[in-house]
């Protein structure tokens, strides 16, 4: 055995201290065998193969790759889903900083984790899609595109990830301990969050507004002026429904790493987060309807399409209301159950734009490689989203800290408190 | 394919245009202002016989690969082919269709360079550009990959090398820059035999076109291809049979694309200006009603937070 001085073995004691969770390394290896991690563990893998493929062979090996549908999974779910999704983090940290709303605090640091991972991931989807992922940058430095929408998007979406690594740092910098890090990391919360709306406003509209470039391809009811609200009208609920979602399973599956605060606000936040995306919802509907009106496309509904958009509408037209009877009763497990088929609704819609309803006229088809690997990186991010939890008090206050969450006056008392 | 030069020449125009800011960009897509003596092409589709000798000439000027059977091989007008996919490695292809009377009508299918091209008004790094040549053209330099021309043209032209890991290619008629930036006709145009298809400033080709038109009114149908289409291409065509027999997209309007972004892209700024004070103006105004609550409420368990 070598032997290390004393300060090399405290170092790595911290290390696997915050590794491991207190655990030996043995131990921390007997409990990672669990049969979800098996599973989770083999689609990883298959996935990584696929991409090893991907990334020597060109797209073709894992994609349908057709100019006729030139983005497929990747972007239509890894991105264009992914992201309305992920406006939970600018969402809840406008309502509790910006609109005052303390009662969504406690679930305030999941709903930054769940966004930043839902844009970094994204990033990943395009680094995976993209022909030459190495020039990723080029946008930001090489050659400005400045007519270009989706140029908007790259950097929007750029700064949004720093923006939201930034509002993350406090609970990873008190789980690793650095205090004086917290505190600076703190004293500008409020600028990211300014800042985060006007990206995420901004983003969410431009990735709608991305497909304005297709009259023609998109099919006539979807494709309307209107792209950019409704992608971003829609982002909204899209983003609590999937918080309500992620709330109930970190109540079922992460339980022991919430504190009874949180486990105890969680029933009155998701009805609060049931009664905005009903309000937000029943906007959304009133919206798409008179988009349609307004584009006068009305023949096209008593054909397949028409028959396919009557269902993606019908499921948003009732969504307000099975909120708004959930809400009422106050029955939690109604107004889950409803963030669920939001999420799914969504979903199908940006699936419909993106691809089923996109080049309609020709014929379509997706490869099933791409669906692995499309479910292999969600579970990568899965797993990445439940070790952060497991170590960073992201469903509970740091016991250093809670005396900031309940002092009325914290904002100063931050600046007041040495480390 | 374009030269190494080229890809220098507008490697160092976007470096100017980075310099001087974005007021270039933003004016293009105010009004089109392109060079009045740009260049274009007129396929006049009464004349084409089908010898396929425009698809040779442009697969050697290219240096594309060898095509699966000859040129001379007349069973590829089975089926209508594109341009520039898995099996048809080529940047232009004709295809044959039938008129009333059951006579050939063979229509060339390439790029059509438009004056104000979605491809181009799509992609972020400027790497479809439009020349002041004409020509649309792509820098290999700069591309990305992401394809997002391919879904912004309304002409299903650009296409990928969905099968080369290293450098896959954006590929599409160039017009030939290389040899029109030497002052040597496109490829095509020089091969033809019977002169189906005109070089040439594209003011001067409309002219052309529409005395062609009106002097043999019985021959042709009372339409430009190009003139107006997506807000006017580089490539004209005029034929006998009307356009939509012959697969052309007759929903593209007149609209230059780069209009359908224009607003969006407009609205950015002042998003960017208002959006702060508005949310500070909020912070503000909700922070101070926070404060008086929690005055009240500070003894109950109820959570405060105010970080
Ligand atoms: S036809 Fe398509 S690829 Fe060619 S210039 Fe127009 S938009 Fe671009
Ligand atoms: S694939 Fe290349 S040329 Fe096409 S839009 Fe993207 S970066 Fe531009």
């Amino acid at each position: 055995m070598i032997k290390f001085p004393a300060w090399i073995n405290e170092y790595i004691d911290w290390i696997s201290d915050k590794l491991f969770m207190g655990l030996t390394i043995k131990e921390y290896m007997k409990r990672l065998l669990t049969p979800f991690n098996i599973i989770a563990g083999l689609i990883v893998f298959v996935g990584l193969y696929f991409l090893i493929q991907r990334y020597t062979q060109g797209l073709v090996a894992v994609t349908e790759a057709s100019n006729e549908l030139p983005w497929g999974l990747f972007l239509g779910i890894g991105l264009f889903t992914q992201v309305p999704y992920s406006s939970v983090g600018f969402v809840l940290g406008t309502a509790v900083y910006i609109f005052g709303l303390k009662k969504y605090h406690p679930v305030l640091k999941n709903a930054i984790l769940l966004g930043f991972l839902g844009y970094f991931f994204a990033v990943v989807f395009i680094l995976i899609d993209i022909g030459r992922p190495w020039r990723i940058y080029y946008p930001m430095v090489i050659s400005f595109g400045t007519n270009s929408v989706l140029f908007l998007v790259a950097w929007h979406v750029a700064l949004y990830n720093l923006v939201q690594a930034l509002e993350l740092a406090p609970p990873a910098f008190e789980w690793l301990g650095f205090k004086t890090l917290r505190r600076w990391a703190k004293i500008i919360t409020l600028a990211l969050v300014i800042s985060g709306i006007m990206l995420s406003t901004l983003h969410q509209s431009a990735l709608g507004a991305m497909f304005l470039l297709t009259p023609g391809k998109l099919h006539p009811l979807w494709y309307t002026s209107f792209l950019p609200w409704l992608f971003f009208v829609s982002c909204i609920p899209a983003g609590l429904a999937y918080l309500i979602v992620v709330s109930k399973l970190t109540q079922i599956f992460l339980k022991d790493k919430a504190d009874s605060h949180y486990l105890k606000s969680l029933d009155n936040i998701s009805l609060g987060l049931g009664k905005a995306s009903a309000l937000i919802l029943i906007t959304y509907v009133g919206l798409r309807l008179y988009s349609v009106a307004q584009e006068n496309v009305w023949q096209y509904l008593n054909t397949p399409y028409g028959h396919w958009f009557f269902v993606e509408f019908s499921l948003f037209a009732i969504l307000p209301f099975l909120f708004y009877y959930g809400v009422q009763r106050k029955n939690v497990g109604f107004v889950q159950l409803t963030a669920l088929l939001t999420i799914f609704t969504i979903a199908l819609n940006r699936v419909n734009t993106t691809l089923i309803a996109f080049n309609w006229q020709l014929p379509h088809h997706i490869y099933w490689k791409e669906g692995v690997v499309l479910i292999a990186v969600l579970t990568i991010q899965l797993l990445i989203y439940r070790w952060v939890v497991n170590r960073m008090p992201i469903l509970r206050e740091h016991p250093d800290y809670i005396s900031e969450v309940h002092l009325p006056s914290a904002g100063t008392s931050v600046a007041s408190k040495g480390s | 394919m374009m030269s190494r030069r080229d890809f220098l020449k507008i490697g160092g125009s976007l470096l100017a245009g980075s310099l001087v800011g974005d007021h270039g960009m933003a004016s293009a897509a105010k009004s089109f202002t392109g060079n009045p003596d740009r260049y274009g092409m007129l396929s006049d589709l009464t004349r084409c016989i089908g010898c396929r000798r425009c698809e040779a000439a442009c697969n050697k000027a290219n240096n594309l690969p060898e095509p699966k059977t000859s040129f001379e091989d007349e069973s590829v007008f089975e089926e209508k082919r594109k341009p520039y996919v898995a099996d048809v490695q080529a940047y232009t292809v004709v295809n044959r269709y039938y008129d009333s009377n059951g006579k050939p009508v063979y229509r060339k299918v390439q790029c059509m360079h438009c004056d104000e091209p979605a491809c181009a008004s799509a992609c972020p790094v400027v790497a479809m550009k439009k020349s002041k040549e004409g020509p649309v053209i792509w820098n290999e330099d700069v591309c990305f990959g992401c394809r997002y021309c391919i879904v912004a043209c309304p002409f299903h032209v650009p296409a990928y090398e969905y099968s080369n890991a290293f450098t896959p290619k954006v590929q599409k008629c160039f017009m030939c820059y290389h040899r029109i930036s030497e002052g040597i006709v496109p490829a095509c145009a020089e091969a033809c035999p019977v002169e189906a298809i005109t070089f040439g400033k594209r003011s001067e080709l409309i002219k052309l076109a529409w005395t062609r038109i009106l002097s043999e009114p019985d021959k042709y149908i009372d339409h430009v291809y190009g003139e107006h289409e997506a807000g006017g291409t580089g490539w004209l065509y005029i034929s006998g049979v009307p356009f939509s027999q012959l697969d052309f997209p007759m929903d593209v309007g007149t609209t230059p694309y780069p209009e359908y972004t224009k607003d969006f892209l407009s609205m950015v700024g002042l998003t960017l200006i208002s959006w702060p004070a508005l949310f500070g103006g909020i912070y503000l105004m909700s922070n101070h009603r926070a404060e008086n609550v929690q005055d009240e409420v500070v003894d109950s368990e109820k959570e405060e937070d105010k970080l």
